[in-house]
């Protein structure tokens, strides 16, 4: 297993966000988790790329415990996050803020990840020199990826990539989360879009108000009555 | 064709901008018609070193700080019961009093930078006031309200005095001070630092430790101030507290933001008008004071990003509003 959750929680003070939450992602794994408004979702990617304190449980990621260690230690094992609301670097150009993806790589790496992103997102090589506020709402989904993928990512964790964006672009960014696994990259998706997300997920996960209360593969919470009800709106 | 790259890289920041400053200081003294006004250029380059540390601080790094003339006082202070009470060599003294500041500073800033905006304002006031105190209430040491007398700065034999040399002195500093600050910014830590400012969310997952950064500028940012307060306080001979209470702090929080956050050539136009400005004022007499705050009121409604940013975009707007005129004629 690439990732092993085991009796994770995690609080904002003294108000529990997550508990008791076991998972698991497999190498060239793409997990998907869905859940309402406030189940913890976007707390549970928090607390596995380290920016979000854990109260009990633990994280290991390759076989080593991983429960303690800062984000940036993360980053360099290869647990990269591409967070909800893409957080570019606004005033940057297009190509600095995927320079700074590569942040804790070398010169070659960052070099060959540049052409990689680049190749996948034409669109950011055309605007490569404007400022990233210039860019779209999907532009700046396109290069919060890559600017994730820049960093090397052997666990990639996309939290909400389609929030926001119109159909369109939901589609297109899909197909990138595709590509992105059928390059053998190993992905944990959260998103609102639960039919979408479970329609590429080989599993997934549902959390509610901070426990896990299902799982299985994406086709079998696809046709599970309760999700079906409660997240595809059927 | 062949000279395109090479007056690219003139109009850049880093290379053209130091060459007009080198050129501004070079070309000063035929303006410059006693040693009043070169005092004035004095104060304003020691002002100018002063504001690039902090610019780094509050225009890069997005942290506020209102207790650095607390760092600027420990400068001068060092230098000046180093080098007089215990007769230090003065090159010694600043060596020594700046390595002390950059320390105290990394020790303190460690907790301190935890807190963000209003709390992160309140501790660094609380940082300088501390520093105050302490300097005026160990009159043993520091002479407390009545200030302390400095020996002037000699290097071996030559000993630095008059305006004229310090002109000089402090106007070779001064470059040395942008250049350093550029090169800073144009680095991957420069760029880290960007980022921060931008989205520390971002920041840290793409692996920048934020802590790290932060503390790491404001650091510098004291060693900047440090190094200017012991110069000033050799230039002039003598300090008094009044150079580290908050006022100054303020003062030199203000210049930065007049002059325009994350422009370090901003830092400087700011530490030079500001400077400048109350002196050319003093024709007015009463009403100096209303004066002063009505240009700055007036600068920052109208020239909202400071005066370097905000005139640049200008600048550019109508060249880019030219470009396109005789393209739309062609």
């Amino acid at each position: 297993m690439m990732l092993e959750v085991e009796g994770l929680s995690s609080h904002y003070g003294r108000i529990p966000a997550l508990s008791g939450i076991d998972l698991r992602v497999g190498e060239g794994e793409l997990v998907a988790l869905v859940g309402a408004n406030g189940a913890g979702k976007t707390t549970l990617l928090r607390a596995l790329s380290g920016v979000q304190p854990v109260s009990s449980g633990r994280v290991r990621f390759e076989g080593a415990d991983i429960t303690a260690i800062a984000a940036d230690k993360r980053v360099r094992l290869g647990i990269v996050q591409v967070p909800e609301g893409r957080q570019v670097f606004t005033p940057l150009s297009v190509e600095d803020n995927l320079r700074l993806g590569a942040y804790l790589r070398s010169k070659a790496e960052a070099a060959q990840g540049m052409e990689r992103v680049y190749a996948m997102f034409p669109v950011l090589k055309q605007k490569r020199r404007e400022p990233a506020g210039a860019l779209s709402g999907g532009q700046q989904q396109m290069l919060a990826m890559g600017r994730g993928l820049m960093a090397l990512p052997r666990l990639l964790l996309l939290d909400e990539p389609s929030m926001g964006l119109a159909p369109k672009l939901v589609e297109e960014i899909f197909a990138c989360v595709r590509a992105l696994k059928s390059a053998k990259t190993t992905i944990f998706l959260v998103d609102q879009n639960a039919r979408a997300a479970l329609a590429v997920a080989d599993r997934a996960y549902v959390l509610e108000t901070g426990r896990i209360v299902l799982s299985g593969s994406g086709a079998e919470l696809l046709q599970n009555e309760q999700v079906q009800e409660a997240y595809l709106g059927l | 064709m062949l000279a395109r790259p090479m007056l690219q890289r003139l109009a850049s920041p880093r290379t053209g901008g130091l060459l007009a400053l080198a050129a501004v200081i070079a070309l000063l003294p035929l303006a410059l018609r006693n040693s009043y006004f070169y005092d004035v250029a004095i104060l304003v380059g020691l002002n100018a070193i002063v504001c690039i540390g902090l610019n780094l601080l509050i225009g890069y790094a997005g942290q506020i700080s209102l207790g650095h003339a607390g760092f600027f006082g420990l400068g001068a202070y060092g230098s000046a019961i180093l080098a007089s009470r215990y007769g230090w060599p003065p090159t010694a003294a600043l060596l020594a009093t700046t390595l002390a500041v950059a320390v105290l500073a990394f020790i303190v800033g460690r907790p301190i930078l935890r807190l963000r905006g209003h709390y992160l304002a309140m501790a660094t006031l609380g940082l300088g006031i501390i520093i105050f105190m302490i300097i005026t209430t160990e009159d043993k040491f520091t002479g407390g309200p009545d200030g302390i007398s400095v020996v002037p700065f000699r290097i071996g034999g030559f000993v630095l005095q008059g305006e004229h040399i310090w002109y000089w002195v402090v106007g070779a500093l001064l470059l040395v001070a942008v250049w350093l600050a550029l090169n800073l910014i144009e680095s991957p830590a420069g760029r880290a630092l960007r980022a921060l400012h931008s989205s520390e969310v971002g920041a840290e997952v793409v692996g920048i430790n934020a802590a790290e950064h932060k503390l790491m500028v404001f650091v510098i940012s004291a060693v900047y101030a440090s190094v200017a307060g012991s110069l000033a306080a050799h230039y002039s001979g003598f300090v008094t507290p009044g150079k580290v209470a908050f006022l100054h702090s303020i003062e030199l929080v203000t210049m930065v933001v007049f002059g325009g956050l994350a422009s370090t050539f901003g830092a400087v136009v700011g530490a030079a008008v500001l400077t400048t400005l109350p002196q050319l004022l003093a024709t007015f007499e009463d009403y100096e004071m209303m004066v002063f705050g009505a240009v700055m009121i007036g600068t920052m409604i109208f020239l909202p990003r400071g005066v370097v940013p905000s005139l640049a975009r200008l600048f550019k707007s109508r060249r880019s509003a030219a470009a396109d005129g005789n393209a739309e004629k062609t």
